[in-house]
């Protein structure tokens, strides 16, 4: 197998340019003084000063941080509720149709999604706006809560949830005091998905978006339609820069919090 | 010294604190328990002994109202189990995984079930201690289940279990986790505190050893049914059954057809040009005379030459030798053609052994060594 | 109790028949009726004042005109046959270029494989709009590509590639990467190391053992990598609206188009109704091919 090296080493290199490069030249690109994206010019922050005074952006991002807070709240208890309802459920009237309907928007094309929603609201009278993206986006992340949550439910030993019924809990204060505490890494991951959908999502919001309720994917996608954009590029960069910080603080905490969880197992065994 | 023996179950006026009725439990299809009807009394410590899949696990499951039975009902000090919530009997399980809470520490793990129930906030800790000393931990109070080791997880599990001093402690394969040596230490432990606090403990295992040297009675399930409940003793020296014979420790079955004779002894005859085998017993023939004659190996003796004043002799050679250390267990085949097993105490060096492989062996064992078994 | 437990389910369960089922219920009666020009802009319109007669006159007035008139068109056809193909041989394309990456993480050493799987996941959470939108920069007539090519001299007149099916397909395999080698690095990973030893001892080479037991040990992976590219990309929209040209045609901007620029909400929704349809036969496969991985293990 370690001869083999070359070939591992070559295929992740190329792969991984492959992954990282084009994120690295729009950054690079986001510092240039031109307005032509593809020619450098020297270095410039004044894109990110153009864009911090661009009113239309800066809306769009509170729309969208609104919405996305208050979609992946939702779709957290929501998503958490069904996982609880799935794995431990049991057998209830009308499960089979439950569970498809908590699949199917895993599979469900956007656009479809988007259109069957949109019609809906407009059936029922439903003025399109911020309400309406938080419902659309709740709907589908909820889905998404569930598969994360219900993996680490499965895999959790049911008797630990009967041993506190066994000490004189109740069900809700059993997985109020036992329960939640196990799979809270996973209900925050879920959140963290759902919230990540919710500022990803440009085609749903497209849909059932108001006029007075543009949101950030929805203002970059008009924008980069009439093609490439420095400010864009700076844009893109700070999101860039707040998902790698969020994604590496989280990672080394978990690594470092397995780390001393593995020191202290083998210090148990060696003193046991 | 007069001592009282511990036999409730042999007094006619004791009053059982467990009954099955007639009790059943069906997974669709699958019948776990199939009309199960016993009793268990005050202090017993009680096994549920069998293979994995017997329905054990189920029936304490039920003790601990963590199944409903579909059919029978199940009484704890007179009271209909079912008409009370698992959370508020006073029963508490000990679980096979441990089922330690691992966000909370070994106090707060032990302070869990007392801080639901009636006890006064202010006397928790002290309760707590006190479990901590019964099962010798008194100075882990602090760490996380992953911070201390498997043996010690299991006293965290018992002290769990034991705080709110339930009447019924039910333990679910309490020492399968640990390694031999350890368990067997356990084993003696489990045994004191039981005697200490004078709680009733129902145990569940697949391991015959721990069953008989925990407990008061053992109740031998199989498929789903109960095949025989006695002391370890008893279920050792008069199996009621092929069954439960094959199941406890090793034995040699014999197959046979038995007659009683004039002195009331029964006389068995198993193999052609066979002398018929003598057995003193007061089992019932069945109308076809087939029984099984069921002996265990360390009953027998083996020489070289055949006993004059044996009850029952039969010739072979040693096909086999397993040496066990303590032990050697011999594989000796009949002139008829069956396999038997002898055992020998290795009470000299094993360059001085008497017998090797392929030695003519006489196999011999007096008329009250065996038992006749019927079913 | 029970009750208890009926309202805990009855609130999810609820909230996705609201706005799962009953929208998608919307979405078939809505390809069933014929488009007007005025607001909403479809017919029949189902009223309760009428009575009876309103809700009789809703049904009689549904039919498959929709249905018939994608049939006769052209171009919708084709549509569906190019998001097929175009989806087919993306998934092909990641597949090659993912399978290299997953053998390498997983024959990575201990220390380096967390951060490769993080620097795998990492693009993942990072705006999908945003990475293709990096790609019109590099693809573009004065883009980074093609000068890189003219400046190593391979090329000297500027390649086209925006607008192209070329950038469709770069696009899909570029931000679909992640779900192709994810599954197949988690099936490498747990391939047990002694059989290699085991092919090795009876007498296979390292390129006999590669494709007589990893491949084979892997082929879940592969699989369910496969399923998790091609159903997706069927109906994208992004990547055609941004990267693609006149030429390419994919089934979810013809949706998008009919909806927003022809306001043809009952033709939309009899598009959407056939993707579905179309979609159904790789999502039964997938889940097929998972129930038996799972009664495998």
């Amino acid at each position: 197998m370690k001869r083999f090296t070359w070939f591992n080493t070559i295929s992740l290199t190329l792969g991984f340019a492959f992954l990282y490069i084009p994120m690295l030249i729009l950054i690079i690109y986001s510092f240039n003084a031109s307005k032509l994206v593809t020619v450098w010019a020297g270095f410039s922050t004044q894109w990110y000063s153009r864009l911090f005074n661009n009113e239309a952006f800066i809306d769009a991002a509170w729309v969208t941080l609104k919405v996305g807070f208050i979609s992946s709240c939702a779709a957290t208890i929501l998503g958490t509720m069904i996982a609880y309802i799935m794995v431990r459920g049991g057998r209830f009237y009308g499960r089979s149709l439950f569970s498809s309907m908590i699949y199917a928007p895993l599979v469900m094309p956007e656009v479809i999604t988007g259109l069957s929603l949109l019609l809906l609201f407009i059936s029922i009278g439903l003025d399109r706006g911020v309400f309406t993206i938080i419902l659309a986006h709740t709907t589908f992340s909820m889905c998404y809560v569930s598969v994360v949550v219900s993996s680490r439910l499965a895999s959790f030993d049911v008797s630990i949830e009967e041993a506190a019924i066994d000490l004189g809990c109740t069900a809700f204060d059993a997985f109020r005091s036992v329960t939640l505490p196990i799979i809270a890494p996973a209900v925050i991951s879920g959140w963290l998905l759902a919230f990540t959908l919710s500022l990803d999502d440009l085609v749903i919001a497209s849909f059932v978006s108001g006029p007075a309720s543009t949101t950030l994917p929805i203002k970059i996608y008009s924008s980069v339609r009439l093609g490439l954009s420095p400010e864009i590029n700076a844009l893109s960069t700070l999101m860039i820069a707040v998902v790698t910080f969020g994604v590496l603080t989280s990672s080394i905490i978990s690594k470092r919090a397995i780390k001393r969880q593995k020191r202290e197992e083998e210090q148990a065994f060696k003193n046991g | 010294m007069f001592m009282t023996i511990f036999e409730p179950w042999n007094e006619t006026n004791s009053k059982p604190f467990i009954e099955f009725r007639g009790v059943s439990k069906r997974f669709g299809a699958l019948t776990a328990i199939d009309n199960v009807s016993f009793s268990i009394y005050e202090r017993e410590f009680f096994a549920l002994l069998g293979p994995s899949g017997c329905g054990k696990t189920t029936l304490m499951r039920m003790l601990g109202g963590l199944e409903k039975p579909s059919k029978g009902q199940i009484f704890i000090d007179g009271q209909d189990i079912n008409t009370i919530p698992a959370n508020k009997r006073s029963v508490n399980m000990m679980f096979q995984s441990y089922a330690l809470f691992p966000h909370l520490t070994v106090a707060d793990n032990i302070a869990f079930g007392l801080k639901r129930s009636d006890m006064p906030k202010s006397e928790i800790p002290d309760r707590v201690n006190e479990m901590l000393k019964l099962v010798q931990l008194d100075n882990l109070d602090a760490r996380k289940p992953h911070q201390i080791s498997g043996g010690q997880r299991q006293r965290v599990a018992l002290a769990r279990s034991l705080a709110k001093a339930p009447k019924l402690l039910l333990l679910d394969e309490p020492l399968g986790a640990l390694d031999k040596k350890l368990r067997q230490e356990t084993q003696f432990e489990l045994v004191d505190i039981q005697e200490k606090l004078g709680t009733t403990f129902v145990i569940v295992t697949h391991d015959q050893e721990e069953a008989m040297t925990v407990a008061s009675r053992i109740a031998i399930m199989d498929q789903g049914k109960l095949i025989q409940i006695d002391t370890p003793d008893l279920i050792y020296e008069a199996p009621s059954s092929v069954r439960v014979a094959d199941f406890i420790g090793d034995v040699n079955l014999i197959e046979g057809n038995a007659q009683k004779m004039a002195n009331g002894k029964m006389q068995i005859e198993w193999a052609e040009s066979q002398p018929a085998l003598i057995a003193d017993s007061s089992a019932q023939i069945p109308n076809d005379g087939k029984i099984t004659f069921a002996i265990r190996p360390e009953k027998i003796a083996m020489t070289k030459h055949k006993p004059d004043d044996a009850d029952n002799a039969v010739e072979g050679h040693i096909q086999d030798i397993a040496y066990l250390g303590n032990v050697s267990i011999f594989k000796v085949r009949l002139t008829s053609g069956q396999l038997m097993n002898a055992q020998a105490s290795n009470t000299r060096r094993l360059s001085r052994r008497n017998f090797t492989w392929e030695d003519k062996v006489w196999l011999s064992w007096t008329e009250t060594a065996g038992i006749v078994l019927t079913k | 109790m029970n009750f208890r437990k009926y309202l805990f389910i009855l609130i999810p369960y609820s909230w996705l028949v609201a706005l799962f089922l009953v929208p998608f219920i919307i979405v078939v009666k809505m390809s069933l009726s014929d488009g007007v020009m005025a607001i909403p802009p479809y017919t029949p319109y189902l009223t309760l004042t009428e009575g009876w007669a309103g809700i009789t006159n809703f049904f009689t007035n549904l039919d498959f005109e929709n249905f018939i008139f994608l049939t006769e068109d052209n171009l919708y056809w084709i549509a569906y046959l190019s998001s097929l193909k175009i989806a087919a041989i993306s998934t092909v394309i990641t597949l090659l270029v993912g399978y290299p990456i997953a053998y390498g993480m997983a024959n990575a050493s201990n220390e380096w494989r967390p951060t490769l799987i993080m620097l795998v996941i990492l693009p993942f959470w990072t705006s999908f709009l945003i990475r293709i939108y990096s790609w019109m920069g590099i693809l573009s007539q004065e883009g980074f590509l093609n000068q890189f090519l003219l400046w190593l001299g391979i090329i000297d007149q500027p390649l086209t590639l925006l607008n192209t099916n070329i950038a469709v397909y770069i696009g899909i395999v570029y931000t679909y990467l992640p779900f192709m080698i994810l599954p197949i690095y988690a099936s490498l990973e747990k391939l047990d190391l002694s059989l290699l030893e085991a092919a090795k001892d009876l007498g296979c080479n390292r390129t006999q053992s590669f494709w007589l037991v990893t491949v084979p040990l892997s082929k879940a992976g592969i699989i369910a990598g496969c399923f998790l590219v091609f159903i997706p990309v069927i109906g994208e929209f992004v990547i055609p609206s941004l990267l693609g040209g006149a030429d390419t045609l994919m089934i979810g901007t013809i949706l998008w188009q009919e909806f927003f620029a022809n306001r043809d909400w009952p033709v939309a929704s009899a598009v959407a109704v056939i993707l579905l349809l179309i979609l159904m036969v790789p999502i039964i496969l997938f889940q097929r091919s998972e129930q038996k991985q799972r009664e495998a293990e």
